[in-house]
């Protein structure tokens, strides 16, 4: 942990021409992924059609550094995502947490496949009752 | 002068298209053969005179014509030739004019082909699409005048949005129209059929044709447009579910579920009810479509400039078209059931879990799309549905029905004899599987559960679409007794197999980096060494750009090199990105520029995208297909017949 | 009623449904979080002087206006007339937040065009226009003597939406 505070601290601190973000990289592999899964998934909020890591704009940038300074802190997932709310409300969000209301659209695809489901199998009973003949047209 | 006899045209149009639209329909109610024939001559008239003010809206814009606002705020005198004639229907009161054309254009096309169809029921069916063209016309002529004039001319005008002088974005709007437009026919077709009461298999017969083809048509656009998003907007994704492409998406899972069902009806005659809907539905979700991208109701990168009263207007459209027809709907639905049956094991039931499937995946899509509406306007609180969401929630039903749909291309209709299908299938599905397993592990090493799912759901596609063409050329006829219409069905099926393998390859093994890169320096991704040569300024006809000479090596060899640009385009000052890709049909190397970093470097976005084309090669296929199954012999020579099947009842009034 | 008619139900619901998203105003404003609730603590170096130091307490007290502004922000200027009216009139303090701005160029633009401010915070790296929710210049948050967010304003200020926003709010005592 200690190596990697520091390997940072010498990527932001030595070339200070550099621009604030862009290049922020983890050492470790699985922050470097976690970072970029979490930045895929916040709306930029001053565009508000890209996420902040398909967006150019400052604002984006600003974001982007401060998720990967949480990351560093140790933060969770659900602590980032909350630090977010807090500030820009669920909107900022592109995956809506699971509370509530939003329960419902979480289980939204299961429950019309079941009602879906249901609806075929009355269809096909109905039709497996009646009779079959009628006569064959040439094409399919 | 000639913005005003564009705008004069289109007034004539309307007038045209109010003829078209009463008079047939009247005239079939009476059985009056002159006015029905009225429609014809009428719809060729209103085509004439939309082409006239398209004429002239285009001649507009190639003399930079300033004096009209449409003009001043979507061309330049720089812009090149080219979008300027791209820029007619660039954006609202354009592509609405565009619209009109191609609805004039699609009716015409009705009226010339449909020499097989009853006259009382063409003339219905140009009625309506007379009807519907007097919607747009008036949208047009009360809210959204392209030939608005600005009084004192400007001297230069606002340019083109940049993001739409592109090559792909220039044909994406016609070829999408064409096909939102297209589903009217059906439309059209559906309530004609409701109006006299008559529904049967020949109906079903007249109305496949047209369906495929704005099917086909759709196909291309979305298809077209995801591509264009790729290589333009510098992020190398394919699709976003943003509002917009879901408005484009929606109409074609049903399309794909008409497309489906009508084989039902024509075949056996059953569904007929459920058919109807669909068709109702897939022009309506064209107009949602259209109401969603042009009322502001919804942010999106696509839509057009918001306008609450124009909203208004194409709800109020929307409103008195689809409740009409549901109205009609409600009232002839119910007499007709068939008492038809099937197996459990057949191709109806196959179908029918297709539109099953369908159906529920564009209710998914519907959901996602307007839920942040509906939760901000319950509850004040604005939230973000995005990929994150809707790439689980479609897999859903999709999975299932990737993996169904080489079952029913190989089931017979009416009942299939289980143990024989067995033998039919066992094979392809041992060899989809050893595939599944095999492409993603030995191709690009690595396996899991979901990509042999993917991969394998993709090699059973393939394989089981190719199977009816194998069987039949081992019968006696051998390739002369494949039918287009047999073909057609296993090219369609064939592109979806490729659509789903490049899916599933690009989304598993897609690298993605984004690093800081001078001039001399290389950075290694997913094997291949990209090494920038040389940073350099060029000028274009409008824009000032910063461009990148980078090359790729292999190995050391050097196999490509590619030159991403940084825009700032002259007049609207927006930096575009314009991305260095290497494309290959195995694979997409994809570089892009981000940001100056100071101290010479740049940002640079470096992507390696396996089978990305198959995306799209395989949505051409499907197109492919359509058209191939719509050149089948029995469409072309039910056009020249004039005798049909007889259609029950002479025109009762309705 | 016959089962066909629930398409029919469905699309009129649909309808209406939409008709009200219609009027429902400007779907990419966003509502700030945090109305009816404590204003962000900060503490940044004020813009003319980087030694003294201005947080949340120098809002208390009283109602005050936070503004958020920049120089390359075009809408600021636009504004900034109505604020320095607004200043002259004496009614409500003014406390800016210079956002991702340039010091000197900041300093600059308010020595020619005046400075309606009591004090402007220089926010350079944005973390505290994060921390209160800001995505856009200007805007403008009406707080309460107990540090309490009112309301927020997106966009240039001016004596229209002042009346209708911030005074009518600041009569009724409190956020509606």
């Amino acid at each position: 942990m200690k190596r990697i505070v520091i390997l940072l601290l010498a990527v932001f601190a030595a070339p200070a021409a550099l621009a604030i973000d862009q290049d922020v990289r983890f050492t470790d592999p699985e922050m470097q992924a976690r970072y970029e899964k979490l930045i895929s998934e916040v709306r930029c909020l001053q565009c508000q059609n890209q996420s902040i890591k398909d967006s150019n704009v400052t604002l984006a940038a600003d974001l982007r550094r401060e998720i990967a300074r949480m990351i560093l802190e140790g933060q969770s997932n659900e602590q980032i995502a909350e630090f977010l709310v807090t500030r820009y409300g669920e909107f900022a969000l592109y995956r809506p947490r699971a509370t509530g209301k939003t329960l419902a659209l979480w289980l939204a695809p299961f429950l019309l496949v079941l009602v879906g489901g249901i609806a075929l199998v009355r269809v096909v009973r109905h039709r497996m009752s009646m009779p079959i003949d009628d006569e064959p047209s040439a094409e399919a | 002068m000639i913005p005003e006899i564009g705008q004069f045209a289109l007034i004539l149009a309307l007038s045209l298209a109010v003829c078209q639209g009463v008079l047939p329909l009247v005239g079939a109610h009476r059985g009056d053969e002159a006015m029905m024939a009225v429609g014809r001559t009428a719809a060729t008239g209103h085509l004439v005179f939309a082409a006239v003010a398209f004429a002239c809206l285009t001649w507009a814009f190639l003399t930079d014509d300033f004096s009209v606002l449409y003009v001043v705020n979507h061309s330049q005198l720089s812009l090149p030739t080219v979008y300027k004639i791209s820029a007619v229907w660039g954006a609202h009161e354009g592509s609405l004019l565009l619209w009109i054309l191609l609805l004039a254009g699609w009716t015409v096309a009705v009226s010339r082909f449909s020499g097989g169809l009853p006259p009382a029921f063409a003339a219905r069916v140009i009625g309506i699409l007379g009807l519907l063209s007097v919607g747009f016309l008036l949208f047009a002529l009360l809210t959204s005048n392209p030939f608005e004039r600005l009084v004192p001319a400007a001297v230069d005008g606002g340019d083109l949005n940049p993001l739409l002088q592109d090559p792909g974005l220039a044909i994406h709007p016609p070829l999408l129209y064409i096909g939102y437009v297209g589903f009217s026919v059906a439309f059209a077709f559906a309530i004609a059929a409701m109006i006299s009461g008559d529904l049967d298999r020949t109906w079903a017969k007249w109305t496949r044709p047209w369906t495929t083809v704005a099917w086909l048509f759709l196909t291309l656009g979305i298809a077209l447009g995801s591509w264009w998003a790729y290589y333009e907007l510098g992020w190398g994704g394919w699709w976003f579910w943003d509002a917009v492409e879901n408005a484009s998406f929606m109409p074609w899972l049903i399309g794909t579920a008409l497309i489906h069902s009508l084989a039902v009806t024509e075949k056996r005659g059953l569904f007929k009810s459920w058919t109807l809907l669909l068709a109702i539905t897939a022009f309506s979700l064209s107009l949602l479509g259209t109401f969603l991208v042009r009322s502001g109701i919804i942010v999106s990168v696509h839509a057009f400039a918001a306008d609450p009263t124009r909203g208004r207007f194409i709800l109020a459209f929307l409103a008195i078209v689809v409740i009409g027809a549901l109205i009609l709907y409600a009232w002839r639905a119910p007499s007709l059931d068939s008492d038809a049956g099937f197996g459990l094991l057949s191709r109806e039931t196959f179908l029918l879990l297709n539109n099953v499937l369908l159906v529920v995946a564009t209710a998914l899509v519907l959901i996602g799309t307007l839920s942040p509406l509906v939760i901000e306007m319950a509850t004040g609180g604005k939230i973000s549905i995005g990929p994150p969401w809707f790439n689980v929630a479609f897999l859903v039903p999709m999975i299932p029905l990737v993996l169904l749909l080489g079952m029913g291309m190989q089931t017979a209709w009416r009942t299939q004899d289980t143990a024989a299908w067995v033998r039919i299938l066992r094979i392809p599905a041992m060899l989809a599987l050893v595939l599944g397993i095999a492409i993603p592990w030995l191709v690009y090493g690595r396996v899991s559960v979901l990509l042999v799912v993917g991969c394998g759901a993709a090699a059973w596609i393939v394989i089981t679409s190719l199977l009816p063409i194998l069987r039949s050329l081992r019968r006696e006829k051998g390739a002369a007794g494949i039918t287009r219409s047999a073909l057609g069905m296993s090219v369609a099926h064939l592109g979806m197999g490729l659509f789903v393998l490049g899916v599933t390859v690009v989304s598993a093994f897609g690298v993605e980096s984004d690093r800081a890169l001078r001039v001399g320096e290389s950075i290694e991704v997913a094997g291949y060494e990209f090494q920038m040569r040389e940073l350099r300024n060029v000028q274009g006809p409008n824009f000032s750009a910063i461009e990148a000479e980078i090359a790729i090596l292999d190995d050391g060899r050097q196999v490509a090199t590619v030159l991403p640009q940084k825009r700032q385009y002259l007049v609207q000052r927006s930096p575009m990105t314009e991305a260095g890709i290497r494309a290959g049909l195995d694979k997409d190397l994809f570089v892009a520029l981000g940001d100056p970093l100071g101290d010479e470097a740049w940002s640079v976005r470096i992507q390696y995208k396996p089978l990305i084309r198959f995306i799209w090669l395989g949505a051409l296929v499907m197109a492919l297909g359509g058209l191939i199954a719509i050149s089948d012999r029995r469409y072309r020579s039910g056009v020249r017949a004039k005798a049909v099947a007889p259609v029950k009842a002479q025109e009762s009034p309705a | 009623m016959n089962r066909y008619v629930w398409p029919l139900i469905g699309v009129a619901v649909l309808i209406v449904f939409l008709n009200m998203g219609l009027n429902h105003g400007d779907p990419k404003a966003l509502p700030s979080p945090f109305i009816g609730k404590a204003a962000p603590e900060f503490e940044l170096p004020t813009l003319k002087n980087p030694e003294v130091t201005i947080g949340k307490q120098n809002l208390l007290g009283q109602y005050s206006i936070v503004n958020v502004w920049a120089t390359w922000c075009v809408m600021c200027k636009v504004e900034h007339g109505f604020l320095l009216d607004l200043a002259a009139s004496r009614t409500i303090p003014i406390y800016g937040i210079n956002w991702r701005d340039s010091r000197p160029d900041a300093i600059r633009w308010l020595n020619d065009l005046g400075d309606p401010y009591v004090a402007s915070a220089y926010d350079e790296d944005g973390r505290v226009g994060i921390d209160w929710g800001v995505y856009g210049a200007p805007e403008t948050f009406l707080i309460d003597p107990e540090g309490t967010v009112i309301y927020k304003h997106l966009g240039p200020l001016d004596p229209v939406v002042w009346q209708r926003e911030f005074v009518a709010r600041m009569n009724s005592g409190g956020a509606d």
